[in-house]
């Protein structure tokens, strides 16, 4: 079990809902939640989620820590934002999602390889080194996730795909060396820094 | 009349040589036929899009974004922010409205940007490309410049999510946005105003983890295309436009489909209505052409 996880055990004692309404992004929503599922008929991915975001809501009042933490429901949010517009409470429903997402990554419980955890993780990192998405690194990236086998097989099944976007000059082959990014990725790299150093702190994770 | 000035964040796919070039190509013609000036954010970064929470976290990724905002109440001052990427105004104005919200977390982010010499004021205000058109050229003055009406061209307008939600364009509804349609309508094209999937989800990032599911809301999206009667797409998104128009071949091998709908962004319709050739409206960046746009490009 990681450090912060039984930490956070420690500290909250079994309450729950505290502990996600004091370290997840917007948690302090949860409990205006009224059970009336509009958010989960709305959502594109609806089928695919273990626990919809209004059983999730109430497994949060209900003290079901491990269940929540350890599902990959909230992975499967596209970021659509239609419960967010349709509550009929006006919870921030999307962002809560994000939150628990973020908040399962970090006490180290979400599935292992879970694949948008895994494309999520790539994204950031490609941003953080250089202030810029590098799109053709951030492709490759995510062709070789899950081993080099795969990896050329996902290569060559997008290849012609990529050589049409190298034609239309929507892919460049100069983002191997160097590409786009800002002018001191340094700076960047100190903000994230600076910023997750008082996040953590403020949350209990560093 | 004096040219309107904005901020312009073009955002990470809307670079030479990135995913939406030829959305920044056809930008360009566009606000120039307007008397739009744009003028690029110095040394700008990337928002965290919508998969960034995951690694990112609240604070560094509204810090992130801040550092965008903060660039431009310095640099162009009194100017509005503007990008044509969904994601980027979502992020942009996510920021702006958590950090008026909470003075602690403003000077959380504050505490972040002093570490490389920038402060956040907050005053700057986020909006996405349409919004511009819309409120502040309007209807009337985006007609103006047409020269070459789209006559007879079918349009299944396509916003998608993040153009339309959580924020939204004022005066709309979420559930049926009139924006595009008009849009479409204004340049002499004709809208198809039942094409069912305007709002639909084409599964975002998700497209990447989970391309099956995600594939299967690009199929009735192109699918709805076809049944309307659509000769093309059009979209105000960069990944709505990517996913859509590249995944019809993965669903065309699986699904037995022959999915052959091109998906353009509205300033590509705009730059030919107003007489701009196929390169200039970026038409050379579509990998499935629309033969008909390209008869009126000329």
């Amino acid at each position: 079990m990681s450090d912060a996880n039984s930490q956070a055990l420690a500290h909250y004692q079994g309450n729950f809902l505290k502990e996600v309404e004091e370290r997840v992004e917007e948690g302090h929503w949860v409990k205006m939640c009224m059970q009336c599922g509009v958010c989960a008929g709305s959502c594109p991915f609806g089928p695919h989620w273990e626990h919809s975001p209004q059983k999730l809501f109430m497994m949060v009042m209900s003290n079901k820590r491990d269940e929540v933490l350890t599902t990959d429901s909230m992975w499967m949010c596209t970021s659509c934002y239609t419960c967010i517009v349709r509550c009929p409470r006006k919870l921030p429903i999307t962002h809560i999602m994000h939150g628990l997402a973020n908040y399962s990554h970090r006490l180290g419980l979400a599935p292992k390889k879970q694949p948008t955890r895994d494309v999520a993780r790539l994204f950031w990192n490609n941003l953080a080194k250089t202030g810029r998405i590098n799109e053709l690194k951030f492709s490759l990236a995510l062709y070789f996730k899950d081993g080099l086998v795969q990896g050329i097989k996902n290569a060559l099944s997008m290849q012609a795909v990529g050589m049409k976007l190298m034609k239309a000059k929507r892919l460049s082959p100069n983002e191997l060396f160097g590409g786009h990014k800002c002018k001191n990725p340094k700076d960047i790299q100190t903000v994230i820094a600076k910023a997750r150093e008082i996040e953590d702190r403020r949350k209990g994770l560093a | 009349m004096s040219k309107k000035q904005y901020a312009f964040y073009p955002g990470c796919s809307s670079q030479k040589g990135a995913s939406a070039s030829n959305y920044l190509n056809s930008i360009g013609v566009m606000c120039e036929k307007l008397d739009i000036q744009l003028n690029e954010i110095p040394d700008w970064n990337c928002c965290g899009a919508s998969i960034g929470y995951a690694e990112g976290g609240e604070l560094p990724r509204l810090a992130v974004s801040a550092r965008n905002l903060a660039l431009a109440e310095q640099n162009l001052p009194q100017q509005d922010m503007v990008s044509g990427c969904p994601a980027c105004w979502l992020a942009s104005r996510e920021t702006i409205e958590r950090l008026e919200e909470s003075e602690s977390l403003l000077a959380e982010t504050n505490e972040a940007l002093k570490e490389v010499g920038l402060n956040l004021k907050n005053d700057v205000k986020a909006r996405h490309m349409v919004e511009v058109l819309i409120e502040d050229v309007g209807f009337d003055a985006i007609k103006e410049p047409v020269v070459k009406p789209l006559e007879g061209l079918k349009v299944a307008g396509y916003i998608g999510c993040q153009a339309n939600r959580p924020f939204g364009i004022a005066g709309e509804s979420f559930e049926d946005p009139k924006y595009l349609d008009n849009m479409v309508a204004a340049v002499g094209a004709e809208p198809l105003v039942d094409y069912d999937q305007k709002i639909s989800c084409c599964g975002g990032a998700l497209a990447f983890s989970e391309p099956e599911k995600s594939q299967k809301q690009i199929q009735d999206i192109v699918q709805s295309a076809y049944d309307h009667g659509a000769d093309v797409i059009v979209t105000p998104c960069q990944l709505c436009q990517a996913n859509v128009e590249i995944y019809q071949r993965d669903i065309n091998k699986r699904e037995g489909t022959k999915f052959e709908m091109p998906v353009m962004y509205y300033s590509q319709l705009m730059t030919v209505a107003y007489g701009g050739d196929a390169k200039q409206a970026g038409l050379d960046g579509n990998i499935i052409p629309s033969d008909k746009l390209k008869k009126f490009a000329g």
